[in-house]
Order: structure tokens, then sequence, then C-alpha cells
């Protein structure tokens, strides 16, 4: 039987509401036991004095570029990243090429992750064949092969009617429908968030109202349908007062940000470097506080990268003309515990949960809990060891990350997946 | 980073103060040889006459070597990208390259990537510092001071980085400026751009009193949507000589050119006495004498 005992830690599982000084005893991949003072003879051991033992970290917004785009990132280097962050689970959105809009391209990365990936990986389907916005995917069988949701990621249906289609026939199927809200019309052409920043700077804008109009939009959808809806990296005020307005109302709806809208805002920009180029776009710094305070209030259900890796050939271009995204698996937990605990906007018990009984009850995954018997995923991080990231040393094929050479006051320790340690920071 | 001149934004008074006052003594044509030995680049990724020319002449004028590269037909329109094309530039060891882009930022991207003091000729829709430069020398070779100037900036100003040169430029010396034209164009955010900036929809409001008339080209080329409903521009925005009266009877017209006769200026008023467009033009040799010989000259 192989076991391993983590020892000393400060043990947070939102799930079980437990919150102590302990160990965590882990057999056969699975979580035996929690408690303290526990022992078990001939157990390899992990010293885990002054750290947090979690329940392993699930990020819902990943894109690890294969099948199609692997010079920019693969299911296994993207894996890796995870793992380097604190993550045992990820979820893949489905703009690949092919897009995983059928059970085949499904199934692929199943068994690509299987193989190659450190860490678990579910794939996100596409709403619409090719994602193009008119034709429903496979929808039925996407889910039997493995997807626990579908998107759009990156291509938002624009038409209204398809939404409703698709958000009725994934609801039958219990897949939550996840949305990048973005009118396209009115965002078409900008290459950062419309405002001062924007006239100043002399770039086209997104207004925040592309965002917003979509949110309400697919509220409203969701309402009429009944079917789950997730707004991915809510951004906008206007945005949050909506999704939190839906939720009074007792709607089905949740929405998850990511570390750079809670963290930067367009005036922190360092002006033209397309490290700083995403949709939604940084807005502006009320925007970012409104997002903090969402979190805050409860308003936001989880935390998530949408890590999105483009070479440098890519990004190293006139800012209008190099693709939007940033990569953000390994830096997403310092942010957080920078922005979020330090600042002493919320504790770590919220944060925890943030990143895995908030993802896992929108996707309804049986991850994300130290409950005896569940798999053996644990996220071990020390929330004051200061370290600087630097991206030439990330395990992402990619290196467009703002963060790089920013010191940090706490991060990941050890990644625990299926009860084996798949990586572990330097020196630890 | 090398000191080149990408903006006019983050430039001292002290400094524009300075490149005026010596443009002035380049006013009359004369052949010098301070820069002697440099190498200055042009490299325009964006059509242009009047601006590359006259950095060809201010170059030659103080002996400096220039060469000149325009995007079509080099190795730009074979793929090679911006990175690239500057660092095999870079290579054969340019005193400074002079660069007009269409995209915003595109000098400043490279200034951080490159030792060669970067010239911005124009950038996309953000800023054109020569210009504003020269435009200032028109007015203070009319004027005493700039001071307390009352000057309207008239057309589509989102697009425009001429307008924001000119912005940064003028509010750095207490201009009272007014920026005018369709509300799609004019983004009420230029209002916190600079201390002295108001916003007006009405040209007839705008250029009442006005000492100075900027108008600006409409840029078609820029706008990927209409802006303003079709055929309406002239008739609401565009300079027409009736408008003069509202103005101060020595008002002076500008236009960075080139101008759109019966778009955004009419014929009469392109022509008339009011207008300084063409002695514009002959100051801009004059003020890239001196941003040059300002980078260069050590």
């Amino acid at each position: 039987m192989q076991r391993l005992l983590i020892k000393n830690g400060r043990v947070i599982d939102p799930a079980t509401r437990t919150d102590l000084t302990g160990d965590v005893l882990i057999e056969d991949g699975r979580i035996a036991q929690v408690g303290a003072g526990l022992e078990a003879a001939g157990a390899e051991r992990f010293d885990a004095t002054g750290l947090v033992v979690a329940p392993g970290f699930i990020d819902m917004h990943v894109h690890l570029r294969e099948p199609g785009f692997e010079h920019a990132e693969t299911i296994e280097t993207g894996s890796r990243a995870a793992a380097a962050g604190g993550f045992t689970s990820i979820c893949s959105m489905p703009n690949t090429n092919p897009v995983n809009d059928n059970a085949t391209v499904t199934s692929y990365i199943v068994e690509r992750a299987r193989r190659l990936a450190v860490v678990n990986v579910f794939p996100i389907g596409a709403i619409t064949r090719n994602s193009k916005g008119e034709d429903l995917a496979a929808i039925g069988s996407m889910k039997q092969a493995g997807v626990v949701a579908i998107s759009d990621d990156g291509h938002p249906v624009m038409n209204a009617r398809v939404m409703r289609r698709a958000m009725e026939f994934a609801h039958a199927f219990g897949l939550p429908v996840i949305d990048h809200c973005e009118d396209l019309n009115l965002s078409a052409g900008g290459d950062m968030h419309e405002g001062f920043e924007s006239v100043r700077l002399g770039l086209r804008g997104i207004p925040a109202a592309s965002e917003d109009v979509m949110v309400a939009r697919d509220i409203l959808l969701a309402e009429l349908t009944g079917a789950r809806f997730h707004v991915a990296h809510i951004s906008s005020r206007n945005a949050v007062r909506m999704v939190e307005y839906a939720k009074s109302r007792g709607l089905p709806v949740s929405c998850e940000a990511t570390p750079h809208h809670f963290a930067l805002s367009d005036e922190m920009m360092v002006p033209y470097d397309s490290n700083y180029k995403m949709k939604p776009p940084l807005r502006a710094g009320r925007d970012a506080q409104a997002v903090r305070e969402a979190i805050a209030a409860g308003t936001v259900d989880a935390i998530a990268s949408d890590h999105a890796p483009h070479p440098g050939s890519e990004k190293m271009q006139e800012f209008e003309r190099c693709p939007f995204g940033i990569i953000g698996l390994e830096t997403e937990l310092a942010v957080a515990l920078q922005m979020l605990v330090h600042s002493g906007l919320i504790g770590l018990p919220k944060l925890v949960s943030l990143f895995t009984t908030g993802p896992a009850s929108i996707l309804g995954l049986d991850r994300g809990t130290l409950a005896p018997g569940s798999a053996a995923d644990v996220t071990i991080f020390d929330p004051e060891r200061p370290w600087t990231y630097d991206v030439n040393r990330s395990y992402s094929k990619s290196r467009n990350s703002p963060w790089d050479g920013v010191t940090f006051r706490g991060g990941p320790v050890a990644t625990i997946v299926g009860g084996a340690v798949v990586w572990r920071a330097e020196g630890s | 980073m090398p000191v080149g001149l990408l903006g006019i934004e983050k430039l001292e008074r002290a400094e524009i103060e300075a490149i005026l006052d010596r443009a002035r003594e380049f006013q009359t044509p004369k052949r010098l040889d301070s820069l002697r030995g440099k190498l200055v680049v042009n490299l325009f990724y964006e059509a242009s006459t009047r601006t590359r020319t006259s950095f060809e002449i201010a170059a030659k004028r103080l002996g400096a070597d220039s060469v000149s590269i325009t995007a079509s037909g080099s190795s730009v329109s074979k793929g090679e990208s911006l990175v690239d094309t500057l660092n095999t530039l870079a290579a054969m060891r340019p005193s400074a390259i002079v660069m007009r882009h269409s995209a915003s930022g595109a000098p400043h991207f490279l200034a951080r990537h490159l030792d060669t003091p970067i010239i911005n000729a124009g950038d996309g829709t953000h800023e054109h510092p020569t210009q504003a430069l020269l435009d200032a020398r028109t007015i203070l070779d009319r004027r005493d001071s700039l001071e307390g100037l009352r000057v309207a900036i008239i057309g589509d100003i989102a697009h425009s980085r001429v307008a924001r040169s000119n912005i940064y430029l003028l509010a750095k010396f207490g201009v009272d400026l007014v920026v005018c034209g369709p509300a799609s164009l004019v983004p009420a955010e230029l209002s916190r751009m600079a201390k002295g900036v108001t916003i007006s929809y009405d040209i007839r409001e705008a250029i009442r009193d006005a000492d100075v008339i900027m108008m600006l080209r409409v840029q078609l080329e820029r706008q990927h949507e209409a802006a303003f409903p079709a055929g309406e521009y002239f008739q609401f925005y565009g300079l027409r000589l009736e408008h003069l009266e509202l103005a101060k009877p020595d008002v002076l017209v500008m236009h960075p050119g080139p101008i759109n006769r019966g778009r955004e200026i009419s014929s009469e008023v392109a022509d008339s006495q009011r207008s300084v467009i063409l002695n514009q033009v002959e100051n801009g040799v004059a003020v890239r004498m001196a941003v040059l010989e300002r980078i260069l000259a050590c």
C-alpha cells in the first residue's frame, strides 16, 4: 500500500468546514484520514510545518493549445505549468485546431492528457460547430466523451437564438454554459479598455458595455431556459452588479475572476507592452476594485487564470497587431494571496474555496475536497515565502506574462495529484 | 534608454522652448556640418511626402548622411517583423532612426528593445511630435507668446496624432484649448488629457474669438465604420469663410496637410490671407533640424 503522511500543516478544507493544524494521510491515491497527531508506520512523510494544506486547486479556464497550436503550448507543458502553480485540475478551452466541437476531439484530448499530463485535465467543449456561432456542436456526445462544460470562449455566440437553444440543450445534459461575454460589434477593432488611457495612448477602445450587454443577455436567457450560466473572466463593475442581481433572484448564475483583472488596471499598463493585452482588457481601476469587492462579498465563485500562451514571435509585435492573452497558471496563487489575503480583503479559507469548492460545484466535479475517500489531490502552499517570478524558467512554452521579475509574498510549495507529488518548489 | 523624441507628452517646457528658439535660427536656409559623419535612417511604414522630405532636407543641411526606406518594396513587405527590421537597421549603426508607423506606440515598443535613438515621425493615432513643434513655431512667428491664446482644434480628434501632440504642447504653455468635431470623433476623456482643454460639438462656438484654428484632415482611412451621417461632415464641421468672422480678426488658419478641399476646409479659406498652411511646411525643415541637432550633436 502506497502511503503519504502530510504532517503539521494548517489543513483548510472548505468542503468539510475543516481548518485545523494537523495531518493528512493518503493511502493508494485516496484521502484516508484528516486530523491531529496522525501516525502511519512506514508511510512517506511530508513536513508541512508553517504551510497550508488544501484540497487540490482547480483552474477552470486554461488554454492548452493542443491540438493545433503546439508551438505555443501542449497538454504536457501546460499541465506542468499548472502543477507549478499549485493546480491539480485544469479545464481546457475548446479553441484548438480542430475546435473541440465533437467527441473525437474530446476523446483525443482526454487520451493525450491521460498519457502526458501531470495534472487532471477536464475538457470544455464548444457551444457551436467550429465556434462559428451558427449550428450547435455535438454537445451530447461530447458530454459522454468527458467535457464538463461548453463554451465558445473567444468567439462568443452573437446570435441570441442560438445561445438560447444551446442553453436548453446543455441544461438537459447537466452541462454549464460558460460565456466569454463580448458583443463583437461593440468591441470590433479595439485593443484595450475604452477610457482615458486608450484616448491618451491613441489605441482603439473596447468599451465595458461590450461585456455588460452580453452578461445581461445571457442572464436573461439563463432565466428563460433554466440553464446554469457561468460568466468567464468577469471584468467590469456593471457585469459584477448584474451577476449579483441574478444571484439575489436565485438564478443558477456564477462567475470567475482572473488575477490580472482584479490586480491590474489600464493605467498600470506598460504602454504598448503586449503582455498587458488581453480580452477582456484590463479595465479601469474602479472596475478592478469592483471585482475585488465582489470576491469579498461572495459574488465571484472562482478564480481562474485564462492562461493563454502565445509564442514570442507573435507577442513581440506592434500592440495592435499582437494576439490577446497572457499566461497565468504559475503566478495565479501568488497574485491572489497578495491582492486578496495580504491586503486583508479575505481570509485563507475563503481563498481556498475560490480555488476548490467554487469551481468544483459549478462544474459538478467530485474534486476540491479532502473528505476521506476522495481523490488525493492536494495543494500545499506557503502564504509567506517570498519568491520572484522568472518567466524564462516557466514550464509553459510561452513567455507572455506581465509578472516577470515581480517578487511575491507567498506561493505554492507542492502539488499532489492522486497521491503522487508531481511538483515541488525548489529548496522546499 | 537612449534619448530620442517619442512624443510631446513627457517633454519639459524648457526643452520645447530650446528647440523652438533654435529652429528660428534655422529659418534662413543654411548649410552646416555639425552632424558630419552621422547617419540618419528614415524608416517610413506609412506613405508621407512632406514629413519624410523635410527630415531628409534637415539632415542634409546639417551635414549628416540620410537614407530613406519605405515599407513597400523593402523586406517589410516580405513579412519581416518590425523587431527584425529594426535590428537589421540598427546593426548598420545609424545615429538615429526617424520612424513613421501606422501602429500607435510602434516607436515606443522599439525604443525598449534598441539602443539607437528613435525620433517619432508619427505613430498611428497617438503622437506626431515634430508636427506640434512646427505648429508652435508657426504661431510664434506671428505672436509674441503662446500664453493666453485661444486655439480651436477641429475635426477627427480621436484618430489624430497631430491633435494629441498639439494638445500636450499648447497646454504646457497655458493655451486655452477647445477641441471640436462630431461626438463620435471627440471622446469626452480628451478634456482630462491636459489642463485648459474643453470640448465642443459646435464649430461656431469653438472658433468664437479664436486666435488660431487648427483644422485636421478627416482621415477616412482610419475610420472603421461610419462615425457620422454620410454627407454631413462639411455641413457641420467644415471650415468656411463665414466662420472666420466669429474668430479674432487676425486669426491664423492651420492644417497639417494634405488638405481635402471641400471636405474639412473650403478652398476659399485654405487659400485666404488667414491661412498659414504653407508656412507650416516651411517650418518643418527648421524644426526638424533643431530636433536632429539636439539629439545627435554631442
